[in-house]
């Protein structure tokens, strides 16, 4: 609904929607760019031809790409890191959300334990630091260096927390009254209620663990250890002439580099892609309700 | 008794936050006590325990770099310009957003500007770094067209950090605008009706009820700004960087990044890092405080 009760006279309306309509096509022109390149020839996308549709189509880039084998290991890694990394999140997010949602004379030691995690997200120890615990804790070059260092994701606690707190105390109570204890209130009571949130939340945090290129980069030594974002900083972003092979040197002679980068910038786009439309039907409204201030 | 009885319903509560409490002290506590490298020379294999303390001898290496004031600078300028796009885009388009009758259009062009933001810089850098390109670049090719001899917007010291700060936008305005429109629709549809009623015109509408109506929001967003002014963006700074822009481009935390993962100085990037995270913190604690007082927000 929009609350506002004038229309805009036509021309001013037209330019409106004009800018609106120009403002949207910025956002999709160079990802269409992208898409259409990575379906092109090496040579129109040499001669400048294409532009938002493919040119000399040809799917070489991607036979190319989903050949190299470093590409689909770490397409994989990054699959178990969402698989395995976004349920590690919610089930702390949960379980630390629901102990500080609950009143003070209820759990007394509440706003210490809500500082203790606030203050993290305030005050870091920084890079280096941060790196050398994880050396000492063992993970270097380990699966688990991308799941736990951020296994407490803070803000989402926070909004989890401001969300159970909107729930009515009297369905608490009425199940403290039948002997519920606190695993039970939460499980039976609170999550059920929550879903809408739970969704939200989850897709922000698969989202996340997708997209996190850096801890890859600087905690793995060894680049057959790296999630797909990571991979791709060293071979699209910042090539590194170390990460290619004979093999690759001879294939780029026919097949542009131009164009193979556009076919794995896509492909590490397709699953954002796939859930984008879910992220869209929840985002908005487990945003509102979260950021209600008890 | 009763106390004893309390305790005990409270049992629950404290074994869920083990697992999570545990974790944070390891990877957000224990940081904080490595801080202290930053007055060590810190010795490779040694770690913490056996590096030899140096007092501030790191801080003052810090504060003799020739560049270091020019990178705090950059810092400041890049986020600062960030910040003020940051909230006059997402504000404007939001207002236009709002002027629009055709629910399916403004859902469409809604789905459209979100999606930039779902997309990691990594994504966003390769694309950036073909469109932008001076040699083959769809968008100096277009300009060729128009006549413009090719821009190197990465690789002009000049125009760099309006790069940053334009590709920022582009990323982020469309998410901005949802806390916005959030806002709008908070608005009391009664206001407009008596304001029509009064006969004010669509300007006096927008003035004396649609920009008081998110004018508080606007404030806590501005305000909260202010507790990131030392990050300017690394996620996005590192992937689109090169020694070429360093004059304008060099900001603290990539800094930071090639003295102590480069370059292996633990000791004086930590300094700096500890430097950043103090001044942070007491920034934070200002925007916190006038956020409080400006627009009544509290984080919890």
């Amino acid at each position: 609904m929009n609350p506002r009760i004038y229309k805009l006279p036509f021309f001013e309306n037209l330019l409106n929607l004009t800018v609106l309509a120009l403002l949207a096509a910025l956002c999709l022109f160079p990802i269409l760019h992208i898409l259409a390149l990575s379906f092109s020839s090496a040579a129109a996308a040499a001669s400048g031809r294409v532009a938002v549709w493919p040119v000399e189509f040809t799917l070489q880039s991607y036979q190319f790409v989903l050949d190299n084998p470093a590409f689909g290991k770490s397409f994989i890694i990054s699959l178990l890191r969402v698989l395995v990394g976004t349920p590690v999140n919610m089930i702390l997010t949960i379980l630390v959300a629901y102990p500080l949602s609950r009143p003070r004379d209820k759990f007394r030691a509440r706003d210490f334990f809500a500082w203790f995690f606030i203050i993290t997200v305030l005050f870091s120890g920084g890079l280096i630091p941060w790196y050398m615990v994880i050396r000492q804790t063992g993970l270097i070059d380990k699966f688990w260096a991308l799941i736990l260092p951020g296994a407490v994701p803070v803000f989402n606690v926070i909004l989890l927390a401001n969300s159970f707190r909107t729930i009515p105390k009297e369905l608490e109570e009425a199940a403290a009254m039948d002997g519920a204890g606190h695993w039970t209130v939460l499980f039976k009571v609170l999550l059920p209620l929550s879903l809408p949130v739970l969704a939200t939340v989850t897709l922000f945090v698969a989202v996340a663990h997708w997209n996190s290129w850096f801890d890859g980069l600087i905690l793995m030594n060894s680049p057959d250890k790296y999630p797909l974002q990571s991979y791709l900083q060293t071979v699209v972003v910042n090539p590194d002439p170390r990460m290619l092979t004979e093999r690759d040197l001879d294939l780029l002679k026919i097949i542009s580099n131009r164009t193979t980068r556009a076919a794995q910038i896509f492909i590490a786009m397709i699953p954002i892609l796939m859930v984008y439309p879910f992220l869209q039907r929840y985002f908005t409204s487990g945003i509102k309700l979260g950021s209600v201030k008890g | 008794m009763l106390q004893r009885k309390k305790f005990s319903n409270e049992i629950p509560l404290y074994l869920m936050l083990a697992p999570a409490v545990v974790l944070v002290l390891i990877y957000s506590y224990a940081p904080m006590v490595g801080l202290v490298m930053g007055f060590q020379r810190v010795l490779p294999g040694k770690g913490i325990f056996g590096s030899p303390w140096v007092g501030l001898e790191n801080f003052k290496f810090v504060f003799e770099m020739p560049t270091i004031f020019q990178v705090v600078w950059n810092t400041i300028r890049i986020a600062g310009l960030k910040a003020i796009a940051g909230v006059a885009v997402p504000v404007t388009v939001a207002l236009m957003l709002n002027n629009v009758t055709s629910h399916a259009f403004k859902r469409t062009v809604q789905t459209v500007i979100y999606l930039p933001h779902f997309l990691s810089w990594i994504i966003m850098a390769g694309i950036l770094l073909d469109i932008l390109s001076p040699s083959e670049g769809i968008v100096n090719r277009a300009l060729g067209l128009l006549g413009i001899r090719p821009i190197f917007f990465l690789g002009d010291d000049r125009i760099f950090p309006w790069t940053m700060v334009v590709t920022e936008v582009w990323k982020s305005f469309g998410f901005g605008t949802i806390v916005y429109l959030a806002a709008l629709t908070d608005i009391d549809p009664t206001l407009y009706e008596a304001a029509v009623v009064d006969g004010a015109s669509r300007w006096q509408q927008t003035r004396y009820i649609t920009l008081p109506g998110i004018s508080g929001t606007i404030i806590m967003l501005s305000t909260l700004s202010l507790g990131n002014i030392l990050n300017a963006g690394f996620d996005q700074i590192f992937n689109l960087y090169s020694p070429l822009v360093y004059r304008t481009g060099d900001i603290i935390d990539t800094l930071v990044y090639r003295t102590g993962i480069l370059n292996n100085q633990y000791g004086i990037a930590t300094a700096v890092g500890l430097l950043k995270s103090v001044v942070s913190l007491l920034l934070i604690g200002i925007a916190y405080k006038l956020a409080a007082k400006w627009a009544d927000y509290r984080i919890f």
